[in-house]
């Protein structure tokens, strides 16, 4: 590299004594590793979340079964959404912003490094500490919305919410840290040139879903102080004897849980949006439309919340309007899936493998949709709430919408993390083998609810004549099992010995594919200046000349540093201390996390 | 193009003005590139950061209207709130949020021993709010009002605790300013600094704004 001529600012460059490559981790604070740090943890507990489905896929298997007692079946459930959502969904969204918004943005880094890095290592240390309660045999066992009073002393009396209500809590703190960093990066870190409107779709839909974090979030952080103060200071909030009313929590919860919905879902909107234009050859259709229905989605998300809760007695005014704006909802949702269909009519498709899973996720993701407007409709969810038929709905939208798009996505933008190409023809055959999988777990579940099976319990009688549906449904997880296999073999194999990638191996539009692939440290030699919505498609010899042409003079690039990850441990730490139930043991953490802070603030960058 | 104001002046323009705007703010860092706004980075950080917190302190408001007269045993917020004292710390809060806007104007004028002074006021007057609310805190719980006796116990600890913490650690983070500023550390040109734990401060002093009317006012 042009270290020679060019004076960079980092000492990771300068030819110091040998440093360890995992120190040189631990304090990186570049958006890019942070990205991978994110995926590979996020891609950890997949796996993890992965075993608990098939547990509870094998109890399930036959009526009566006796493979998982009641008790253990609770702390499966309960830990299989918990992770699927915080600790798989969020963090693999999270590790795309992170690789590549910068990148599409024609950025250097995110607005704060270091923060950035904060939240990685307080995700990873809640995230730790909530699996930790596995160990105890103490895992959360009251649903991935702990619903009151569950959550309460009374009747749950173990450790089991205590780890629940922590750990989510450190997760909730990375959480709001990241939507401050991704809201304020993409505000204020965009290339000369890139308006607004020129932004790519996964950057808008970035933006939108770190509004979301930021907004959201601190709603679930009074909801889960609430439950933590009732459990070790004995606050009244959920008490039904002082007056307390669990429909509070509900509301609460879910004030936070539909947002949250869409905080899973947008990224995979962008990715897709990404994705369908590059293997069609065709600029995205209706650009605006798809920016103004990503902000409706956001905004009316915070305004449907109550659907969650029809079955709870709220009266017919609440339960009419919140039917009426969840059918809303689906129009924007409907506006982009239309979108995409009309951006590849007409193109010249490509079937990559991106493009299958993309193609893949519209399919499946719409009959998700469907099923959601059918529970929309709050005398028709009396019936389905509770049932297979939820749990069929929301599998459909997070994992053939949300799993699927990150699938094509990792796909799509591997060349670019790594350097060499996924191999295709293993990626075609997992497409299918893990479509094929997921569709015959989850396409029987609808039927098994519709007839009546509730979730959440442990067996089920031979009486219901659910067992061959619910067999089915079980084969399906060794199918998708299958699938994920091959899709780790080819990551783990191409990472080695995939085909080497040029800089724009699918001939991509955004600013992403004018940099080398991997990216230099400091993403790009000078930052280009840009004039379309896909400069490398309008504009790219001018990009280019600036991105891989003589190095900017003077490039400032952060330092690593220790205090994000030193920070984190006291962050993390304030809340497990909670469990000594000594009312100052959370205060060590809180001065452990203000002495990192002021050194934090004093360390030259 | 209707899309805002960050959208309408070319990235061109702003590219070349900003350079100026950013290195005056940074003097001390090496040159950072200039942002697509023309604002600080750190300040729009924390503006954002803020939005966060409103929902954080709407959602403790909300809890206290509405578990609201559903306490049922004593004591009630009747029972137990002195309007005239609060109004005196809620004066003293305020008042405080005045002395931000002066220490920042002075330090910026470069007259360092009035920003010096103002800077502590803040401090002294944080730091006296801080003092009526611990008072007010032993006073409720010596006629039986605790966390755990009723729900206006609950929610009213806890809500005015966490504006408490925050108020608390806004006083931490000015003395450490002061001490930059008496030591010289903390200049007209990183005035930045003292500005955003301003804008910290007031935010924390509008928040009790809303508290005193919404739980001691119209209580």
């Amino acid at each position: 590299m042009a270290t020679a001529e060019v004076h960079v600012h980092t000492p990771i460059t300068q030819p110091t004594k040998k440093k360890s490559v995992i120190w040189d981790w631990m304090t990186t604070v570049d958006h890019k590793k942070i990205g991978i740090l994110y995926g590979v943890t996020a891609l950890f507990f997949f796996i993890v979340a992965g075993i608990e489905a098939t547990l509870i896929r094998i109890q399930l298997a036959k009526p009566e079964n006796a493979f998982l007692g009641p008790d253990v079946y609770n702390q499966i459930f309960t830990m299989h959404g918990t992770t699927m959502i915080f600790l798989v969904g969020m963090p693999m969204a999270v590790a795309m912003f992170n690789y590549i918004v910068p990148l599409q943005i024609g950025a250097r880094d995110v607005a704060f490094p270091r923060l950035n890095a904060l939240s990685y290592w307080i995700f990873l240390f809640g995230a730790i500490f909530m699996n930790f309660s596995f160990l105890l045999g103490a895992a959360p066992n009251g649903g991935w919305f702990g619903y009151a009073p569950l959550t309460s002393t009374q009747y749950g009396p173990g450790l089991n919410i205590d780890f629940w209500a922590l750990g989510l809590q450190a997760l909730g703190v990375a959480s709001i840290m990241g939507g401050v960093n991704f809201v304020t990066t993409i505000i204020q870190l965009r290339a000369p040139g890139m308006r607004l409107m020129r932004m790519p779709l996964f950057t808008w839909m970035t933006l939108f879903t770190s509004f979301l974090l930021i907004t959201a979030l601190p709603v679930f952080a009074v909801a889960l102080f609430l439950v933590t103060f009732d459990r070790f200071w004995a606050t009244n909030f959920f008490v039904m004897q002082s007056g307390g009313d669990p429909m509070v929590w509900q509301h609460l919860f879910w004030m936070f849980g539909h947002p949250e919905v869409y905080i899973l879902i947008l990224p995979a909107f962008g990715i897709v949006s990404e994705i369908i234009p590059t293997f069609s050859r065709k600029p995205l259709f209706g650009y605006a439309v798809m920016v103004y229905s990503g902000a409706l989605i956001a905004l009316i998300g915070w305004g449907v919340w109550a659907h969650h809760m029809f079955a709870s007695g709220m009266g017919p005014i609440a339960d009419a309007f919140f039917t009426i704006s969840t059918m809303i909802i689906a129009i924007p949702t409907g506006v982009k899936i239309f979108n995409w269909i009309a951006t590849m009519w007409g193109g010249r498709i490509q079937f990559s493998t991106a493009m299958l899973h993309a193609v893949g996720m519209l399919i499946t993701f719409t009959i998700g949709g469907v099923s959601g407007v059918m529970h929309a409709t709050s005398p028709h969810d009396l019936q389905q709430t509770d049932t297979y038929f939820v749990v069929a709905h929301f599998h459909y939208v997070l994992i053939g919408g949300l799993i699927l798009a990150i699938f094509g996505g990792l796909y799509f933008w591997f060349p670019k993390l790594t350097g060499r190409m996924m191999n295709e023809r293993l990626g075609k055959w997992q497409f299918w083998i893990y479509f094929i999988g997921f569709n015959v777990t989850f396409m029987p579940q609808h039927w098994i609810g519709l007839l009546g099976m509730p979730r959440r319990i442990f067996t089920y009688s031979a009486d219901l004549n659910l067992a061959s549906l619910n067999m089915l449904s079980t084969v399906g997880v060794f199918i998708q099992i299958a699938g994920v296999a091959m899709l780790a073999g080819n990551i783990i194999w191409s990472a080695r010995r995939g085909r080497v990638a040029s800089e724009n191996p699918w001939n991509a539009a955004t600013l992403e594919w004018a940099t080398t692939s991997p990216p230099a440290e400091h993403n790009f030699n000078q930052i280009p200046t840009v004039h379309s919505r896909e400069p490398m498609w309008v504009e790219a010899d001018q990009v280019r000349a600036s991105t891989l042409g003589p190095m900017e003079p003077h490039m400032h690039m952060p330092p690593n540093s220790y205090w994000p990850i030193f920070t984190a441990v006291g962050v993390v730490a304030t809340f497990i201390l909670f469990m000594t139930n000594i009312w100052w043991m959370p205060l060590v953490g809180l001065v452990w996390t203000v002495i990192g802070a002021i050194n934090w603030a004093y360390e030259p960058v | 193009m209707g899309v805002g104001v960050w959208g309408v002046r070319s990235g061109q323009t702003i590219h070349k003005e900003l350079i100026l705007a950013t290195a005056a703010v940074e003097h001390h860092h090496p040159v950072h590139p200039p942002t697509a706004t023309g604002l600080n980075t750190w300040k729009v950080g924390f503006w954002v950061f803020m939005g966060s917190e409103t929902l954080f302190f709407g959602s403790l408001i909300s809890i206290y209207l509405v578990y609201k007269g559903t306490s049922v045993v004593g004591p009630y917020p009747s029972d137990v709130f002195d309007i005239p004292l609060t109004t005196v710390s809620t004066f003293v809060l305020l008042m405080s949020s005045l002395a931000v806007v002066l220490a920042l104007d002075f330090l910026r004028a470069g007259r360092r021993n009035l920003a010096l002074f103002w800077t502590m006021m803040i401090i002294v007057l944080g730091a006296t709010f801080l003092g009526f609310q611990a008072y007010e805190f032993t006073h409720f719980y010596h006629v039986g009002l605790t966390l755990s006796t009723n729900l206006f116990g609950s929610t009213f600890f806890v809500l005015t605790g966490f504006h408490g913490a925050h108020v608390t650690i806004g006083v931490i983070w000015l003395l450490i300013l002061w001490v930059d500023m008496f030591r010289g550390k903390l200049r007209p040109e990183n005035s930045l600094r003292l500005e955003i734990a301003g804008l910290y401060w007031h935010f924390v002093d509008i928040v009790w704004i809303a508290i005193f009317t919404l739980i001691y006012l119209m209580e």
